[in-house]
């Protein structure tokens, strides 16, 4: 039920954005989002609705400061 | 959108997290997750067969479907027999079993007027659609979704679509965990917490878990390695001594939460007492519609009031909500309740961890 798909924006217009996942294209609004999106930001939507910018950045800079803690405690 | 899903899901990654929970764990592990989606993913992505026999998964009260109540079943179906009045739902509910098994698919078959949406934005275009009947938004789900539909009612109210209900039997997920753990009989070590509910009301709802009760809680996204590494944590933070309320899903939720959709939610909706399947009545664990907004309230506006319906008879959802049984410990799990006849609302859900039991459980 609260499951959310990342989108990334194709464009945007009146408070709301077309997006695409895999190659499929659909119309989400943006009333809910709390910072300005931007063409090319993926959100997080549920029920038709951008809740959240997903930050790819800090998901890699996170798993890769992870996985040097996993390294640095087998040596 | 290669690089992070495929780092989320790296089975190499997955291993040496694996390899460091098999190492450092020191004693049996109760942890719960309180989301369906996490249920979903943790049987379907296979970490749980990776997990070692003292790691114990428990699926709490998390999935709004199995979480609804057998009255509140019962009022959609009272619902769907007006003739002025078009029920718009999500598909999740279509098949929760009310009143004599009677669920809304039997009665889209005989005739009652019932469409899914998949969006709450969708049935204000229905109501656009039927000036002359009254469109019934059916209002169930958890912090996630609550925004999304306090959105549309303001939208429905803007654009002056004045036919658009929405009955609102949304549910806040605290309260329900605050139920959880003052039961003295809940044996639980950790709690995962729920990525997409978090997203919009942050960590600070949670606090009380690790200030009050000393449970370690993670916010937990829903890749295997999310999830692996949140067990790590619980176990880290054991092994400490320390319990802590964290955030292990940073790249979409901020330890504040969505701000805008809280003000949203906070402006249509206003605390309720609430039914949950299997515990009664919770206080301030339900959302109704404020009054400035009545105009859009179902209850207000067509007068409906909860039928008084018996509980399913052997149905033990109620306990398997409450991680007090597993699914499989329930007298009717795969003889009389199976996905194809299910009997209670954790086998009709696909998020449901009964329906999850069945279908993977080796």
């Amino acid at each position: 039920m609260c499951l959310a798909v990342p989108m990334e924006i194709k464009s945007i217009s009146n408070n709301v954005a077309q997006v695409e996942v895999g190659g499929v294209a659909n119309e989400v609004r943006l009333e809910l989002i709390d910072e300005e999106p931007k063409v090319g930001d993926f959100v997080i939507v549920h029920a038709g609705f951008a809740l959240r910018r997903l930050d790819r950045e800090e998901g890699l800079e996170t798993i890769k400061l992870f996985e040097e803690g996993l390294n640095l405690e087998l040596t | 959108m290669n690089s992070l899903e495929q780092k989320l899901k790296d089975p190499k990654l997955c291993r040496s997290i694996v390899g460091r929970i098999n190492e450092e764990l020191d004693g049996e592990l109760r942890f719960m997750e309180v989301c369906g989606t996490h249920t979903v993913s943790i049987f379907q992505s296979g970490v749980r067969s990776l997990l070692p026999d003292g790691i114990i998964h428990l699926s709490g009260p998390g999935c709004p479907v199995c979480v609804t109540h057998e009255r509140e079943v019962a009022a959609f179906l009272d619902l769907a027999e007006r003739k002025d009045v078009i029920v718009a739902t999500f598909g999740d509910l279509m098949r929760v079993p009310g009143p004599n098994k009677r669920n809304l698919k039997a009665a889209q078959a005989e005739g009652a007027r019932i469409k899914v949406v998949y969006s709450p934005f969708d049935a204000v275009n229905l109501a656009k659609e039927h000036p002359g009947d009254k469109v019934v938004f059916l209002g169930v789900g958890f912090e996630t979704t609550a925004p999304t539909i306090a959105a549309t009612i303001k939208i429905a109210q803007e654009a002056g679509v004045n036919n658009f209900l929405v009955l609102s039997f949304h549910k806040l997920v605290p309260p329900v965990m605050k139920v959880l753990v003052e039961d003295p009989e809940l044996a639980v070590n950790a709690f995962m917490l729920p990525g997409h509910v978090c997203m919009v009301s942050g960590l600070e709802p949670y606090r009380f878990l690790a200030d009050k009760h000393g449970i370690p809680a993670v916010v937990t996204g829903f890749e295997p390695v999310d999830i692996l590494r949140s067990i790590l944590t619980f176990i880290r933070m054991r092994n400490k001594g320390e319990a802590a309320v964290t955030n292990g899903y940073v790249r979409a939720v901020a330890d504040g939460g969505n701000p805008k959709a809280q003000a949203i939610m906070n402006e249509v909706f206003e605390p309720c007492d609430a039914l949950f399947r299997g515990m009664g009545s919770i206080p301030a664990a339900g959302l109704g519609i404020r009054e400035a907004y009545g105009d859009f309230d179902a209850i207000r506006a067509l007068g409906l009031t909860l039928p008084d319906v018996p509980p399913l008879a052997g149905c033990k959802c109620g306990d398997v909500l409450r991680g007090k049984i597993r699914p499989d410990e329930c007298p009717l799990f795969k003889k009389v309740c199976t996905p194809a006849n299910p009997v209670g609302p954790c086998m009709v859900s696909t998020e449901g961890s009964c329906a999850a039991y069945y279908k993977y459980q080796i």
